[in-house]
C-alpha cells in the first residue's frame, strides 16, 4: 500500500506539470494582465512598454512559463523597465513555495491572498458538502427502502425541481423570500450579503447566520443528484443475493441496511465524494458572488475579470494538486471498504 | 421414516404473485404440503415452476413489492408465519428455519469476513458472548470441513473457491441447529465433484442435527439418493407428491413421466435415446384455467383444458393432479 501511494504520488508529478503547462499558456493567451492593472482606468500606452517589460510579457511564453516554474533570480532582468536587463530576478518559482505576486492586489504574494479567502471558502463548501452527503444518504436510503411509495414520490419531484433550478435563482429566490420578505413582514430574518455583520464583528454566530442562506442554495442544487445516486446504489445493493442471505439468517433490519447493504452502497458514493471534494476548494463562484462571502470562488473570478494571472495561477493549481491527492485517498478508502480491491 | 415423527409445518393453498409492468406473474397458485420433524422432502420442477417463490413464501423472503402473498397459511408448529409481524418473523428464520442459497459466489457479502457472516447469526438469536460466537464459529467450520477454521475466519469470501463458500453458507445456516433446512438447488452453480461432496456433506450434517430439510432442485437424479419424500411442481402447482421410491417406479403424472424419461439413467439401454419434453413451459402471465400441463401432455383429454384437476390421493400415500390414469390412457 505505502509502495502504491509513492507510485501515485510520482506520477501525479508530471501530470501536474503538463497541468499547469496548459493552463499558464492559456492564461496568457485569455486575458492582459495590463489592461487596468487593478485600477479603474486603462493603462497608458507607455506605461504599458515599461510594464511589459517589467513584468517579462515580453519574453517568448516558454521563458516566461520556466521563470513562473522555477523562478528567475538565476537570471538577469528589466527591473526597472528601462529596456536593459541589469538586476536579477527576485522571483523563486513555484516549485519553491513563490506563486508570484498578485497584480490588483500590487506586491501581495499570490498565496497570502489565496490563504486569506481559503477558510471562508472551506467553512461555506464543507458545511454545504456535509450537509447534501448527510442529507442525501438519509433520503436515498429512506427512499431506496421505500421504493415508489408515496414519500419517495413526492420527494423525487421535490428533488426534480431543485436539480432543474439554476443556483442563482435559489440564492436570489432565498434571499427574497428570507431576508427581504421577513424583513418587511416584521419576522426575524437572514442577512443577505457577507460573512458578518460589521458593526457586531466576526464571531461564530455571525458567521453562521451569514451562512445559512448559501449554504442552503448550494445544497439544494446538489441534493438531487447525490439523493438520487444514493438511492439508486442502494436499490441495486438491497436486489442483491447476500442481502436476500443476511434476511434468511434473521438479522434485523437496520443491521441489513446499515451494514449489509450500506458497505458495499459506500464504494460508488465514495467515488463522487472524493472527485466532489477537491473542487469544492474552488469555491462556489455564483454563490459567493450573490451572497457577497468573501471566498475563493470570488478571487479567481475576480483575478479572471482583472487579468491577475499569478492568482488565477495559484488557484488553479491549488485545485489540480487537491484533485491528485484526492483520487490517492479516494483509492486508499476504496481499498479499506472492499477487500477484493488490493493494489500491491 | 417412522411414523410417530408428527407434522411441524402445514402450508396450505399458498398463493403468491409478482405485479410486474408486463402483468401478472401466476408463480404459486394454490400449494398445499406438509412436512414432520426430521424428514427429507425434496421439491423438483423445471427453472421457473416455482419452487424457489414456495420457500421464500415460507420464509416471507419475496420483495414486497413487486410480489405478493395473495392467500393461504403456512403453519409452522403452533404459529401461522404468514401472519406473524417482521420482528417475529425476524426469530423464526435462521433460528428455527435456515435456508442456503443456490449461488455461493454471490450468497455471500464480499465486504465482510466470513468470521463476521458466520457469528452475526449467533449474536443475533443466542445470548452468546463474542468469545463464545467466535468458538462457535470455528466449530462450525471444522463440522463443515474447512480446514484451518480458526485463521480463515478472518478471511473474506472472495478467498474461498465455490465449494468451500457453499461449505461456509451451510455452517452459516446451522449455525443456530434450526428445525428446518430449505436447500434452494445448493449445487445447481457447483462443478460435478463438488456437488457430491456437499450433497455428502449435507447429508452427515442432517443426521447430525437431526433436522428436517427440503431440498430444491431440477436434478431428479439428486433426489432418489436423499428424499424421503417427492413433490414435483409444474407452473404454480403441485401435480404430483410421493414417497420417493415409488415415484421413480410408478410415476402418476405424465409431466413426472416426463420429466423421468429426459434423466439419463446408468441401467437403461443406450439405444434408448433421452425424451426430451415437447413444447415449452406455460406463459405465467396468465392466470392458468384448465390443467397447466395439457398443452405438452400426450395423454391430453378434453376436459384437461377446461378444469384443473385437484391434487389426490390416487394410491396410498401418492398424490397426483391428473384427469387420466397413466397406465390405462383412459380417464381415472
Amino acid at each position: 500500500m505505502t509502495r502504491y501511494i509513492i507510485r501515485r504520488l510520482l506520477q501525479a508529478i508530471p501530470l501536474l506539470l503538463v497541468i499547469s503547462l496548459i493552463l499558464f499558456v492559456l492564461m496568457q493567451n485569455a486575458t492582459d494582465p495590463l489592461a487596468t492593472m487593478g485600477g479603474r482606468m486603462p493603462t497608458k500606452p507607455e506605461d504599458r512598454a515599461r510594464l511589459t517589460r517589467q513584468l517579462g510579457l515580453d519574453k517568448p511564453i516558454y521563458i516566461q512559463y520556466l521563470y513562473w516554474l522555477v523562478g528567475n533570480d538565476w537570471a538577469k532582468v528589466d527591473l526597472d523597465g528601462d529596456g536593459v536587463a541589469e538586476t536579477s530576478g527576485k522571483r523563486h518559482g513555484v516549485l519553491r513555495g513563490d506563486f508570484g505576486t498578485s497584480i490588483v492586489q500590487t506586491g501581495r504574494q499570490v498565496t497570502t491572498v489565496i490563504f486569506e479567502r481559503l477558510p471562508n471558502t472551506l467553512i461555506l463548501m464543507l458545511t454545504a458538502e456535509v450537509v447534501i452527503v448527510l442529507g442525501a444518504l438519509f433520503v436515498g436510503i429512506y427512499s431506496a427502502l421505500r421504493q415508489y411509495s408515496l414519500f419517495d414520490n413526492i420527494l423525487t419531484g421535490i428533488l426534480f425541481i431543485g436539480y432543474s433550478m439554476p443556483i442563482f435563482f435559489v440564492a436570489l429566490a432565498t434571499m427574497y423570500i428570507f431576508s427581504i420578505n421577513f424583513q418587511r413582514w416584521g419576522l426575524p430574518h437572514l442577512p443577505t450579503v457577507g460573512m458578518f455583520d460589521p458593526q457586531v464583528g466576526k464571531t461564530t454566530g455571525q458567521i453562521m447566520l451569514h451562512m445559512v442562506l448559501p449554504v442552503f442554495s448550494i445544497s439544494f442544487i446538489s441534493f438531487a443528484a447525490y439523493s438520487r445516486y444514493i438511492r439508486s446504489t442502494m436499490l441495486e445493493v438491497l436486489g442483491q443475493d447476500y442481502i436476500r442471505t443476511a434476511r434468511s439468517k434473521g438479522l434485523p433490519r437496520r443491521e441489513i441496511t446499515y451494514i449489509h447493504a450500506l458497505k458495499n452502497a459506500s464504494l460508488p458514493i465514495v467515488t463522487i465524494v472524493g472527485l466532489d471534494l477537491p473542487l469544492l476548494l474552488g469555491g462556489a463562484v455564483v454563490t459567493e458572488r450573490i451572497f457577497a462571502w468573501p471566498g475563493m470562488g470570488r478571487l479567481f473570478i475576480d483575478g479572471i475579470d482583472r487579468g491577475d494571472t499569478p492568482v488565477v495561477m495559484g488557484v488553479l493549481m491549488l485545485i489540480a494538486v487537491a484533485v491528485v491527492v484526492f483520487q490517492i485517498i479516494t483509492d486508499i478508502v476504496y481499498a479499506w471498504l472492499d477487500p477484493r480491491i488490493r493494489f500491491d | 421414516m417412522s411414523e410417530s415423527k408428527h407434522t411441524f409445518l402445514q402450508v396450505n393453498d399458498l398463493k403468491t404473485r409478482f405485479h410486474t409492468p408486463e402483468g401478472t406473474v401466476y408463480a404459486v397458485n394454490g400449494v398445499s404440503f406438509s412436512l414432520k420433524e426430521g424428514e427429507t422432502l425434496a421439491v423438483v420442477g423445471e427453472s421457473g415452476c416455482g419452487k424457489s417463490v414456495t420457500m421464500m413464501s415460507i420464509l416471507r423472503l419475496i420483495a414486497i413489492p413487486p410480489g405478493e402473498i395473495v392467500s393461504g397459511e403456512v403453519i409452522y408448529r403452533d404459529d401461522d408465519l404468514l401472519k406473524l409481524s417482521e420482528s417475529e418473523m425476524e426469530h423464526i428464520r435462521g433460528r428455527e428455519i435456515a435456508m442456503i442459497f443456490q449461488d455461493p459466489m454471490t450468497s455471500l457479502n464480499p465486504v465482510l469476513t466470513v468470521g463476521r457472516q458466520l457469528t452475526e447469526t449467533l449474536r443475533t438469536h443466542t445470548p452468546m458472548t463474542p468469545e463464545q460466537c467466535r468458538e462457535r464459529a470455528v466449530t462450525l467450520l471444522d463440522w463443515v470441513g474447512i480446514p484451518d477454521a480458526a485463521n480463515r475466519l478472518y478471511e473474506y469470501p472472495h478467498q474461498f473457491s465455490g465449494g468451500m463458500r457453499q461449505r461456509v453458507m451451510i455452517a452459516m445456516a446451522l449455525a443456530c441447529t434450526p428445525s428446518l433446512l430449505i436447500a434452494d438447488e445448493p449445487t445447481t452453480a457447483l462443478d460435478v465433484t463438488i456437488q457430491a461432496q456437499i450433497i455428502e456433506l449435507v447429508k452427515r450434517l442432517k443426521q447430525d442435527v437431526g433436522m428436517a430439510m427440503i431440498w430444491i432442485t431440477h436434478d431428479l437424479g439428486v433426489v432418489a439418493g436423499m428424499a424421503d419424500r417427492v413433490i414435483v411442481m409444474y407452473a404454480g402447482f403441485i401435480v404430483e407428491e410421493s414417497e420417493v421410491d415409488d415415484l421413480y417406479e410408478n410415476p402418476r403424472h405424465p409431466y413426472t413421466i416426463a420429466l423421468l424419461q429426459a434423466l439419463p439413467r446408468a441401467d437403461r439401454r443406450r439405444e434408448k435415446n433421452l425424451k426430451s419434453i415437447q413444447g415449452a413451459p406455460p406463459n405465467m402471465l396468465t392466470e392458468p384455467v384448465g390443467c397447466p400441463f395439457a398443452p405438452r401432455c400426450e395423454f391430453v383429454k378434453e376436459i384437461c383444458i377446461r378444469e384443473n384437476p385437484l391434487l389426490e390421493i390416487v394410491d396410498g400415500k401418492h398424490k397426483s393432479a391428473c384427469w387420466v390414469d397413466v397406465k390405462t390412457g383412459g380417464l381415472r
